[in-house]
């Protein structure tokens, strides 16, 4: 079935004339109208839109249009409901944008379009990205593909669920502490944060503009290579995008690690640690270094202070940031008699709890009094953690850790606890503090009895340094079969 | 600095987001126990660390002051609650 192949198998297919991307579009629509029921990956779609899209692209290809001048023609992508994409709703998963419709794209779905990408659907999220679960969705829950009574990991858990069901050949989500690569590896495929300053944020609702980056899920790293190859590059719209050359991410995947040095931080061994994913992870080890990659122990010092800094530095931007929602210009308004009545009204009409939470902790740690103690000195303690992570990559070429603590947790087992939540992301946020890149792929399954569970590892790499973590991705990929299992959904 | 004097009602104020006498509770004692967690940093000296604002350290980024073109009018109101005549519509801010 055409919906479940990859972008490189589909892209050779459409080049040859031997499927046309009318088909393959309809084939992600006959999968959506048959698994979205119960995995509910997206909030909402347009089938006319996306088939238009197609035979748009169809038309292209007959009049000489290339997959060598537009990687991704024909190819259909769907998007996380951060992203705006012109003449489509766009709510973030949240009640207060209403029926806002986006006047304009986003920089990364311009760029796709560019590509030749039939950009399609609304995908589910945490509100505002602020989850580990997507079960603080405005819109209901998305529901893991390999077991329906577990969670498909957040904020981006639409765009994993959409990639592990085959209901589209690639995603895009947003990653401000982890949102790509966590559903990533509760859900099974290859889910990559770019450096940040790789990718223009222009068009991506703002959540903490100090860590958000935009980035894929692909079904394999090869893909997440073409995918990354086409959204890179500076955007005068983004001052925070970087005026770095964008290399050809798929021709650095040759296959060849030797040499290359890994760090293992011995920091991430910690006590909340499943006995499966830490074997998954040795495992994976020992693979890569049978594949010629040399391991060492590093030590990243600061790791245990991430969460505690990560949770008063992201919420304080966000509190910044969503401001700008108060019922005036756009979205939901819930009237007042003034206007700071409207403000408060629309606002607590309009946010979920978590969304409240992480505002009032924002606004609280900004607050007079209060600056010093929690901002200021989150703000120092990033310093550190970015120096660990850079006297690392003195050493080692990248890093390897598991990209979760456990395999994906149960729908409601953590919605009641927040903190217990925020710990889920433990090996996740330094990352983003540090403005690194990482990358989360399959290395294993648990052995649960009901339903086995997919568990990713991550690599880090240097700043800028996609290229020789996706080499590495790749050569451990292609030397294992994890990325080729599908959950029984699929079947 | 203890999360003890933590005021949810006063800081949801600040914040211009309305809550519930329930969610008020709920959150406080939520936010009670994060920031408790949050007191975690205040063990490490950072009294010689500089703060990092941003990963990418980038500085007056610029561009020439030229006239652009820009969303049309029309379009910029298209998602307004409430406008009239091309304003947006807001309740009496002056008496």
């Amino acid at each position: 079935m055409l919906n479940q192949l990859t972008i490189s198998k589909l892209t050779t297919r459409l080049a040859r004339r031997e499927v046309s991307a009318r088909e393959a579009t309809q084939a992600c629509l006959d999968q959506i109208n048959r698994v979205d029921g119960q995995i509910h990956a997206f909030i909402s779609l347009n089938a006319a839109d996306a088939l238009a899209q197609a035979d748009a692209a169809d038309h292209a290809m007959v009049s000489g249009a290339t997959q060598a001048q537009q990687p991704l023609l024909g190819v259909p992508i769907a998007v996380k409901d951060v992203l705006a994409v012109k003449g489509q709703p766009l709510n973030c998963g949240s009640k207060i944008l209403g029926q806002f419709v986006s006047p304009y794209d986003a920089t990364a779905v311009e760029k796709l379009k560019a590509a030749g990408a039939i950009v399609f659907g609304r995908l589910n999220m945490d509100e505002f990205a602020m989850g580990s679960s997507t079960e603080n969705s405005a819109f209901g829950l998305t529901r893991n593909p390999w077991d329906l009574t577990r969670i498909p990991g957040g904020s981006s858990g639409g765009s994993a669920a959409a990639v592990a069901a085959d209901e589209a050949i690639a995603t895009l989500g947003s990653d401000t502490g982890g949102s790509i690569r966590q559903p990533a590896a509760l859900c099974g495929c290859v889910g990559l944060k770019p450096t940040y300053g790789r990718v223009s944020r222009y068009g991506l609702v703002a959540f903490a503009s100090s860590l958000d980056q935009i980035g894929p899920f692909t079904k394999d790293v090869r893909d997440c290579a073409t995918m990354l190859n086409v959204i890179s590059g500076h955007d005068r719209r983004d001052s925070t995008s970087v005026a770095q050359p964008v290399p050809d991410y798929t021709a650095g995947l040759t296959g060849n690690i030797k040499g290359l040095r890994l760090g293992l931080p011995k920091e991430y061994m910690i006590g909340g640690l499943d006995p499966e994913v830490k074997a998954a992870v040795d495992a994976a080890v020992r693979q890569l270094q049978s594949l010629g990659a040399s391991v060492e122990e590093i030590s990243l010092p600061h790791t245990e202070y991430a969460a505690a800094t990560y949770y008063i530095i992201a919420p304080a931007e966000a509190s910044a940031n969503l401001a700008r929602f108060d019922g005036i210009r756009y979205g939901a308004r819930v009237d007042g008699a003034d206007p700071l009545e409207l403000y408060c009204r629309t606002r607590g009409a309009g946010f979920g709890p978590e969304v409240k939470r992480r505002i009032i902790l924002g606004t609280y740690v900004l607050s007079s009094g209060y600056y010093d103690a929690y901002y200021l000195r989150a703000q120092k303690v990033r310093t550190l953690i970015r120096q660990d992570f850079l006297k690392a990559f003195e050493q080692v070429d990248a890093i390897i850790t598991p990209t979760t603590p456990t395999a994906a947790f149960r729908i409601g087992e953590k919605s009641d606890d927040p903190l217990q939540m925020y710990l889920s992301d433990v090996f996740t946020i330094s990352c983003n503090l540090a403005g690194i890149c990482g990358v989360s792929l399959p290395c294993g399954f648990t052995s649960n009895a009901e339903a086995k569970l997919p568990i990713g590892l991550q690599l880090l790499g240097k700043p800028f340094g996609e290229e020789t973590m996706l080499r590495i991705a790749h050569a451990y990929e292609q030397s294992t079969s994890w990325h080729q299992e599908k959950p029984l959904i699929c079947s | 600095m203890a999360a003890s004097d933590f005021n949810v009602k006063y800081v949801a104020h600040l914040a211009r987001v309305q809550l519930s006498p329930d969610e008020e509770q709920k959150l406080g004692t939520q936010l009670g126990h994060i920031l408790g967690f949050m007191d975690k940093l205040k063990t490490l000296d950072v009294s010689h660390v500089e703060a990092t604002a941003h990963a990418v350290p980038t500085v007056n980024v610029t561009r020439t002051d030229e006239t652009q073109a820009s969303l049309p009018h029309d379009e910029a109101m298209r998602n307004a609650p409430k406008q009239t005549n091309g304003l947006f519509i807001v309740p009496k801010i002056v008496e």
